[in-house]
């Protein structure tokens, strides 16, 4: 167990090195070495995608990764996603249309939206909800995801329903 | 009941705001309880039972305690030497619940030992090297079995309230027409009439089953006793952090002024966080002996098994109706399978499915007996709606039964059946009291939007074609605004901004939001000037929590309270200010108008002060502003803090109809959602985007239940 190996991984950017247990999770690694606490661990187990990031530009499990299988990597989580002081287009979505309620899951499901709007940047209704089927949200019952992720990719939302606004 | 003087709404109220707490959730930049790291702090993990029902012969932690980074390991027996049993919230008899099993096992995930290690994977592996041998018992897993005392007994030597021993039946509650709740005498006379003059009745044995709340994020605390001070601060995963205070200092035997207890950004509750759990008791109770800080971390496998699950209600539901489709009686004999033990709310859940039968109907007679049971799952408790969508879905599918007997159409006989509106506030034969309600209007806003007649045609099109479709109607009644009284704090601090406390707790409501709609319409001050605090019971004095429907019908309300409270100062404070012109145009402290940062009096928009410089004078104090050549009201003091408590009178009632068609495929199996349409009715809506957004979740979950989620055993 003390057997430690060292790794190299760019994370948003900057290079970080350290030596970690060949098990060590890179979600582990990311919230318990490098303190960067917005990707979340929900499941454990590869279902929920709270733990989304990308590794070399394409989105993972960070909780099915090893650390060392990101050494020499390239990883953004969610706290690099933007310039500081700035929103992501999709993180405005999310906002704009109320995406999100307790927020654990929001950070892996943004970093999901980005990564489907990059393969596809005007996916239909459908192909948004095929899009973010391996990220799992409690709260909001999707609709206001889906929303948000028409409104990131600057499409008009499809399905706006609910309460009508204040009467005058 | 009492009544409060309904206020005026205030501005804002209505308007689709976007929410305050979301640019540091979507950057991730929030603090869940995981997220807090504090020096020297230490984890713990803990074995559990991975048999149902069991002795406990023996547990070897000497391997564990041998592994490298290991602080401690203690059993369950060891713990139970300086941790008494588990308070519960409920007034009747329960057998004791300690934190981790002592001799007997009961559930398959109870915990059984805890190890206190360097790190998160150093704990995992030192509670998977202690070995645990296990003198299986026969496992209770049937309720109705288990009522009969078969095949087991899970606590021998629990004697329930109806003085019985040697029994699973934790309690059994009678409800309705002819049951005096203080006496718990029964006269059977009303319900036996209604079904005797019956023409149709209808017979069904229903279970709405058991489910697990699942918030995405599972459940965590950190607690750090600090033996200097002998002060304890614990960071929980919670929906109610005072609840957790005053349980812990109950429990570990310290004053309540001791322990402070933070709600951080909390990853949903839907009731399952209402609870303190073994484990949150065990960390606190840990860290006092070791004086040091410990943190847990629930994992997604120990939650299915150790948080609180939901709903397992069987009924047997009978309808007595006339052939015109006028309900006369119903009755219901209830089974709640709550598992192996009793928890904070546990024993109260089910009796909530008791007061919902009258649904939204005026039923002449209602006889309910709820039966509690123990069996050798994990104990239930709140989950979303908690127990009242298990009364409803009683009620409705009788109801529809009823239908398909009477050949009617499912929606015209809940017409037959609508208490009217005339007859609020109506006491139901269940035993709630409604406040108001306007059913036909939603019933038939519902039928239009879903084109009920066109969805009945295209059903029975597709049947003749062979394809399985059906079409579902279902209305609701909620109970909302319970839970006892809720506090509220509002200070308008010297610069003019104003700080505002709640004692709710939020978990994704969106209360910085929504609070601050209410103070910034109440007091004219713009929402960015406004914070909401909440979740920490050192900044939030007094608290119940989030939970029971309650936040904006208590936390809302007793918030503009205290905002009253501010505001008639302020105008006392800005009336003296005007001096002599105020009183030049005749105008009282009820003139006042608060509006866009300016106290004005009304209809002489020239004459006013600027919410700051108000604020300002109210913190002169009257030494200085005599000093300056002012003088303070009379009778007023500095600052403008203003604090309310305050307890509804009663529940209000909101209600709602939901049309759904689903198909079912005849090859595969595959169940379909063709359709679905809610419509609520909210009552006042603060923020619609919000409710929206709280309607959608809700929708989810219900389809969930009805379409793919439940924990078999």
């Amino acid at each position: 167990m003390s057997n430690r190996i060292p790794i190299s991984v760019t994370v948003n950017g900057k290079v970080q090195e350290a030596e970690v247990e060949p098990r060590l999770l890179l979600a582990h690694f990311l919230r318990e070495n490098l303190g960067l606490t917005g990707t979340h661990i929900g499941c454990d187990t590869t279902q929920c995608g709270a733990c989304t990031v990308f590794v070399d530009g394409l989105s993972a499990k960070s909780c099915t990764v090893f650390a060392v299988q990101a050494d020499g990597s390239d990883v953004m989580t969610i706290e690099g996603l933007a310039p500081e002081g700035a929103l992501h287009p999709m993180q405005e979505g999310f906002w704009e249309e109320h995406g999100l309620q307790c927020g654990y899951c929001t950070p892996g499901m943004i970093m999901s939206g980005v990564s489907l709007l990059k393969e596809n940047p005007n996916p239909t209704e459908q192909e948004i909800r095929e899009g973010i089927a391996g990220n799992l949200c409690r709260c909001t019952g999707y609709q206001h995801i889906v929303n948000a992720i028409q409104n990131a990719a600057g499409q008009a939302v499809t399905a706006h329903v609910g309460a009508p606004a204040k009467k005058g | 009941m009492t009544t409060v003087e309904r206020p005026m709404l205030p501005k804002l109220v209505g308007d689709r705001i976007k929410r305050r707490e979301d640019p540091r959730l979507i950057q991730g930049r929030g603090t869940y309880v995981d997220d807090v790291k504090l020096p020297g702090m230490l984890h713990l993990a803990f074995k559990r039972s991975d048999v149902a029902h069991g002795k406990i012969l023996s547990i070897d932690t000497s391997a564990a305690e041998a592994m490298p980074g290991v602080t401690a390991v203690y059993t369950g027996a060891q713990v139970k030497e300086f941790l008494g049993p588990m308070p519960i919230g409920t007034p009747f008899p329960a057998p004791p619940h300690y934190s981790m099993a002592v001799d007997t096992v009961r559930y398959g995930g109870e915990p059984v030992a805890v190890v206190v290690a360097a790190d998160r994977y150093l704990a995992r592996d030192a509670a998977d090297a202690i070995v645990v041998e296990f003198e299986t018992l026969p496992a209770v897993m049937d309720p109705e079995a288990a009522l009969a005392g078969q095949p087991a007994i899970l606590h021998p030597g629990f004697t329930n309230m109806l003085g019985q021993s040697d029994t699973n039946l934790a309690l059994m509650i009678p409800a309705g027409t002819g049951v005096d709740m203080a006496t718990m005498q029964v006269d059977n006379s009303a319900i036996d009439d209604a079904f005797a003059k019956a023409e149709v009745v209808i017979s069904q044995r229903m279970l709405n089953h058991r489910l697990a709340p699942t918030a995405m994020e599972a459940r965590g605390v950190v607690a750090h006793y600090e033996p200097g001070k002998d002060e304890m601060t614990i960071w929980s995963s919670t929906q109610n952090p005072h609840m957790v205070r005053s349980n812990m200092a109950g429990l570990l035997g310290m004053g309540e002024n001791k322990i402070r207890v933070i709600a951080p950004e909390v990853g949903g509750g839907f009731g399952a966080k209402i609870n303190i759990y073994g484990e949150d008791y065990v960390a606190a109770a840990i860290s006092r002996r070791l004086g040091l800080p410990l943190k847990w971390i629930e994992d997604r496998s120990e939650a299915f098994v150790a948080t609180t699950h939901g709903r397992d209600i069987l009924g047997y539901i009978d309808i007595a109706a006339t052939k015109e489709g006028k309900v006369l009686g119903l009755r219901a004999k209830l089974i709640a399978d709550i598992g192996a033990y009793e928890m904070l709310l546990t024993a109260l859940v089910p009796t909530l499915t008791n007061g919902m039968l009258s649904c939204v109907y005026d039923i002449p007679a209602i006889r309910a007996e709820l039966y509690e049971v123990f069996t050798n799952k994990t104990p239930t408790d709140a989950y979303r709606g908690a127990g009242r969508p298990e009364g409803i879905y009683f009620v409705e599918r009788a109801m529809d039964m009823l239908a398909r007997e009477l050949d009617m159409d499912p929606a015209e006989l809940r017409r037959r059946n609508f208490i009217q509106p005339d007859q609020f506030p109506f006491l139901t034969q269940a035993g709630n009291q409604y406040d108001s309600g306007n059913y036909e209007p939603t019933l038939d806003a519902a039928l239009e939007l879903a084109g009920w007649e066109e969805l009945k045609r295209f059903r029975n099109e597709a049947r003749g074609e062979g394809r399985l479709i059906g079409l579902g109607l279902a209305f609701y009644v909620e109970i909302c605004g319970i839970g006892g009284w809720e506090h509220a704090s509002v200070t308008v601090e010297r610069d003019g901004r104003v700080s505002a406390t709640t004692g709710t707790s939020p978990h994704g409501q969106g209360h910085e939001t929504t609070f601050a709609q209410l103070i910034s319409g109440q007091l004219g001050v713009p929402m960015e000037n406004i914070t909401i605090e909440h979740g920490d019971t050192a900044v939030v004095r007094h608290g119940t929590g989030t939970f029971g429907s309650r936040s904006q019908v208590s936390g809302g309300t007793v918030m503009m309270i205290a905002g009253g409270k501010v505001k008639d100062r302020m105008a006392k404070f800005a009336a003296h200010m005007l001096g002599a012109p105020f009183e030049d145009v005749g105008a009282s402290e009820e003139d006042l108008l608060f509006e866009d940062g300016m106290i004005s009096v009304k209809g002489s928009p020239g004459l006013s002060k600027s919410f700051q410089e108000v604020a300002g004078f109210a913190y002169m104090g009257a030494g200085n502003a005599a000093a300056a050549g002012m003088t303070y009201p009379p009778g007023e003091q500095a600052g403008l803090s203003e604090e309310a408590f305050w307890e509804p009178g009663g529940a209000t009632f909101p209600f709602g109809c939901h049309i759904s068609m689903v198909e079912v495929d005849r090859d595969t199996g595959e169940l379909k959602l063709l359709k679905m349409v809610a419509v609520d009715d909210c009552g006042t809506i603060v923020n619609p985007l919000i409710v929206d957004g709280q309607i959608h979740g809700g929708l989810a979950q219900g389809i969930g239940q009805a379409m793919i989620e439940e924990v078999v055993y």
